[in-house]
């Protein structure tokens, strides 16, 4: 009886010991959630959910936000944080409409050179100077509205990026056709 | 066991997983002769017809283009040039829908034929002298990509010098109805030789499959015949089964290797090309013949001649259906590529491009539309079926689900599309769709990220820029706050050295500061006639009062002489003035010696006054450096001011001083606002004594002024000292308010009162003086300074008491006492000042 409890309090103390020095020895340094969620958002910097660019919002979620405030991650966004944070998924936030891509345009000869766009993209995706015409790289634009307001003489568009023959996916509704034996 | 190679060379062959056997359909054109066309009025060509980017235009609308010219020309490794299928003139380039299951608006040249067929120059190369690098710039040149269906660029697949195992020519083709590599193989097997010789010079292969289906004995037997006696080349019949013409699939057959996932055939030492770009590329090295035909099929029931064409590429699908006896019915489709892995047209204007093979016009009965969908019964056929061996109903599950981690670990992108699966499903689900849009999405995703990625380093890069921006502005704004400030403390220190010179010389420029003396002195010059006639007006009644009195001659010599004084007194503040603010002291002295020489009458008090005025003046001339001075000054000028005790004018003149005083202190910083305060109290504490008696209450608040302003003085002058100089201050200013408050005590009999008070405030005076000194100076000093002067106030006091009794006892005697006070008063004062210039001597 002694001997079995002694052996046993004996084992239960190396095992411990072991697994005491493997949690030290063996520790993973995990992604900190913030970052985690950070990179699931889309970096628009939009501010459309209301935080001044993607990490302050990811920090509110890592805080206990709502995860359906991102409107260019859209549903597929809000799986991956329901899916990292444990959490239900829920539709888009009401007061935000699903995004369109979209990528701002500026009509070139209404431009007068004000530099207000330039310097309320967060992506420094437009390139000009003082008094120079401005334009828009739309490669590096994120689409997320900001120079719309700022432009004194509201040259700038938001137009839907056209579909490309790569970006083009396959029409569901395509009819797909049927081989038969005739003979 | 033999080795892989030799296994090879037996004429082994492998089977891949699954497999469908679809009605093949081929015997409808690949017995009959490939057909010529004549030319369509409009050729549509693409400017992208492969994989990779658009060649650089060349051409503009209006030229006149001849057979073979290029149109675009490759301005990178992955562009390919299009060339002019025909002579004749470019009508437009603008968008029109593309032959791509989209049928997006690509651009195109358009063109129109002019029937001459003119040939540009041409330049045959030979093969055997010429280098590798002549040969692919030249596959690159004639535009030829992969005409199996994908269209990569062949240049790219052509230009592996080393490591290849086997060139395989892919003559499968194994989706039903086509039989355009059939066609081509009975007709031009030759020059397929031809081809797959210089692909041999260029890739250097230990050995060439040619994979054949068994369904066409034709082109086996011509390809068989072409190959002659050629070493290592081996004609490989394999049988029947869709999909073996899958680059994979065909490696696989013929082989027994597998391509890893996500890898490519180079990569286990295998180069696979279709036999049709064999063929382009013998045209092209050989003859000069760029891409710019195709053999396609022209196939279905809908057709009364269906057959193969030599079709140019460009060539709307309008207008093959057309010269093969088209007769469109009812909800006719037109299939592009095979019916396995081929899309429906939405318009018959699409061209024909370089990898188009078949053009299918089926009848309804003969190609029936898919029926409704229904729901997956999981009956495993279509995983028995995937020759990927991929799991289908799983990517389903999970392509309906967009669960692209899923997918991805289900090998989605292992698919190749075929088709297979869809055709065994008994559920008619179009699987094949599914996956497509699941790929379609996956793509789009992963570009999001990327470009999701690339927005957060620029964002972040703007965002270090801007804090960097602030940082340096900060810093420059510290940096140029800190240069003005230095230039301000250079700039006072300058005004403060400008104002001691200006001292020291004379005062011939009169700067702001200099006009507000003037100013100031002017008013102190008014307020000394005011108090002159005043007095005058004060001593008349007095004269009355005092002429019972014997000893009227005094008085009527007192009415007469404080004019003079005060005449006199006026000439020496002229000559003190031009005599320069440098002998500030002396002056003082000259005015106050003056006034004594005068002052037998009782007209010194005014005179002492106005003196006081001019050092007042002079000291805020000296500037803030000179702040002692002034206070020494306005003290020096409160004590003669508290010895008119009877005018009405001095507790005003007073007032002023003291308001002067608190301006002083007030701009000489904040730091002393407390103080300033505390003095401003003291004041106004000592006004409130007013209401009770004006006339006794002008000399408390005198005082109790002249000690506010000390202390504000003192405060400024040395904070660090401040406790003890506080300390000391208020024992001080305490003893001030206690002498204050037995002056009124003592002053009962009114006109008697001058000379206790007089000598009061003048030990206060000389009590603050020693103070400021022991500021300066070192506290023994000081100390023993004081306990010099405080003696000496004392007996001076004690000195004064005797005459306030002589002169309560005696109504006759007041001028006397007073005058003896005054002279006292000066002498004092003139010692003082012999004490500050020479401490040490008089101590």
């Amino acid at each position: 009886m002694l001997i079995a409890l002694l052996t046993l309090t004996g084992l239960a103390l190396i095992f411990g010991a072991i697994l005491g020095y493997a949690a030290i020895r063996f520790k993973v340094e995990a992604d900190p959630l913030v970052d985690q969620i950070d990179d699931i958002l889309p970096q628009t910097q939009c501010g459309q959910c209301g935080y001044p660019g993607c990490r302050p919002y990811a920090e509110a979620i890592a805080n206990g936000d709502a995860i359906n405030k991102c409107p260019p991650g859209g549903d597929a966004a809000i799986k991956k944080l329901a899916s990292l944070l444990g959490v239900e998924a829920k539709p888009l936030d009401g007061a935000q409409t699903p995004a369109i891509k979209r990528v701002a345009y500026i009509r070139e000869d209404e431009c007068i050179g004000c530099t207000k766009c330039i310097q309320a993209c967060p992506v420094d995706a437009i390139v000009g100077a003082s008094k120079q015409m401005h334009t828009v790289i739309t490669d590096e634009c994120t689409g997320c509205d900001l120079c719309v307001e700022p432009c004194p003489v509201n040259c700038i568009d938001m137009l839907p990026v056209p579909t490309s023959v790569e970006r083009w996916k396959w029409d569901l509704q395509a009819i797909p056709v049927k081989m038969v034996e005739t003979n | 066991m033999a080795s892989l190679f030799q296994q090879i060379k037996s004429g082994m062959l492998w089977d891949f997983h699954g497999g469908i056997h679809p009605p093949a359909r081929k015997t409808q054109t690949s017995q009959k002769p490939l057909g010529r066309l004549s030319l369509p009025e409009r050729l549509y060509i693409p400017l992208r017809q492969h994989i990779g980017v658009a060649g650089k235009l060349l051409v503009q609308p209006g030229d006149y283009v001849l057979k073979g010219q290029p149109l675009t020309a490759a301005n990178n490794a992955m562009a390919v040039p299009v060339h002019a299928p025909t002579s004749g003139h470019v009508l437009a380039i603008d968008d029109h829908p593309s032959a791509h299951p989209s049928a997006l608006p690509e651009p195109m040249i358009v063109m129109v034929p002019d029937g001459l067929e003119q040939w540009r120059e041409r330049q045959p190369l030979d093969p055997e002298h010429i280098s590798r690098q002549q040969i692919l710039a030249r596959i690159q040149d004639a535009g030829i990509a992969g005409m199996g269906g994908a269209g990569f660029p062949t240049h790219i697949k052509s230009s592996a010098s080393q490591g290849v195992d086997y060139l395989i020519i892919n003559a499968a083709e194994c989706e039903p109805y086509i039989t355009a590599d059939d066609a081509l193989m009975q007709t031009e097997a030759e020059t397929i030789m031809q081809g797959i010789d210089i692909l041999c010079d260029l890739l250097s292969p230990k050995a060439v499959l040619i994979g054949i289906e068994d369904d066409k004995p034709r082109a086996i037997a011509a390809m068989q015949a072409a190959c002659g006696n050629r070493k290592d080349f081996y004609v490989r019949v394999v049988p029947a089964k869709y999909p073996s013409g899958g680059e994979k699939q065909l490696i696989q057959r013929l082989t027994s290797k597998e391509v890893p996932a996500g890898r490519r055939p180079l990569d286990i030492g295998i180069v696979m090309q279709n036999v049709g770009t064999a063929f382009a590329i013998a045209q092209a090295v050989l003859h000069d013949i760029p891409l710019i035909s195709r053999i396609v099929t022209v196939v279905g029931e809908t057709l009364s001649r269906p057959q193969n064409v030599l079709a140019l590429v460009g060539t709307p699908v309008g207008f093959l259906l057309d010269s093969c006896g088209f007769v469109a019915e009812a909800k006719q489709r037109v299939i592009m590529g095979g019916p396995m892995m081929g899309f429906t047209l939405p318009s018959l204007q699409i061209p024909i491009v370089k990898t188009s093979n078949c053009i299918i016009a089926p009848t309804d009965a003969e190609l029936p539309t898919t029926g409704p969908e229904l729901d997956c019964i999981r009956c495993g056929a279509c995983a028995e079926a995937c020759p990927a061996t991929l799991l289908p109903q799983q990517l389903l599950w999970f392509s309906k689900a967009k669960d692209h981690d899923k997918l991805k670990e289900h090998h989605l992108s292992d698919c190749i599309e075929c088709g297979a699966c869809a055709y065994v499903c008994p559920s008619e689900i179009p699987l094949v769709h599914y996956y497509r849009v699941a790929k379609a999405e996956i793509r789009e995703q992963h570009r999001d990220e990327l470009k999701a990625e690339q927005a957060k380093a620029r964002f972040e890069a703007r965002n270090e820029r801007l804090e960097r921006e602030k940082q340096q502005r900060m810093a420059k704004n510290q940096a140029l706050a800190a240069q003005r400030q230095s230039m301000l403390a250079e700039q006072q220190k300058q005004q403060i050295a400008d104002a001691a010179s200006r001292v020291e010389t004379t005062a011939e420029t009169l700067s702001k500061e200099q006009i507000i003396a003037e100013r100031e002195r002017k008013k102190a010059e008014a307020r000394a006639y005011q108090a002159a006639k005043a007095q005058n007006q004060v001593e008349n009644p007095a004269e009355t009062k005092v002429e019972p009195a014997p000893a009227t001659e005094v008085n009527t010599d007192t009415a007469t002489d404080p004019r003079q004084s005060a005449v006199a007194a006026a000439i020496a503040r002229a000559k003190a003035k031009k005599a320069g603010i440098s002998e500030n002291a002396e002056a003082d002295e000259v005015p106050a010696s003056s006034a004594t020489l005068d002052s037998d009458k009782a007209a010194d008090p005014r005179s002492a006054a106005v003196a006081a005025a001019i050092a007042r003046a002079k000291a805020k001339k000296a500037g803030i450096s000179a702040d002692a001075e002034a206070a020494k000054a306005a003290e020096v000028s409160a004590s003669p001011i508290a010895l008119d005790t009877e005018k009405a004018t001095d507790p005003r003149a007073a007032a002023v001083a003291a308001a002067i005083a608190r301006a002083k202190a007030k701009k000489a910083g904040i730091s002393a606002e407390a103080e300033a305060t505390k003095s401003e109290d003291a004041v106004a504490g000592a006004e409130n004594t007013t209401p009770v008696d004006t006339e006794k209450a002008a000399d408390p608040r005198a005082a109790a002024v002249a000690a506010a302003i000390a202390r504000a003085k003192a405060k400024k002058a040395a904070e660090a000292t401040s406790t003890i100089t506080t300390a000391d201050l208020t024992a001080e200013t305490a003893v001030n308010t206690t002498i204050a408050a037995d002056v009124p005590v003592a002053a009962s009999p009114v006109a008697d009162a001058a000379d206790p008070r007089a000598a009061a405030v003048a030990a206060a005076i000389a009590r603050a003086k020693a103070k400021k000194a022991a500021e300066t100076q070192q506290e023994p000093s000081a100390d023993a300074e004081i306990n010099q002067i405080t003696p000496e106030t004392e007996t001076k006091a004690v000195a004064a008491e005797p005459a306030v009794i002589e002169a309560s006892t005696n109504v006759v005697a007041p001028t006397d006492a007073k005058k003896a006070a005054i002279a006292a008063a000066i002498a004092r004062a003139k010692a003082k000042k012999a004490i500050e210039s020479d401490q040490e001597k008089s101590e």
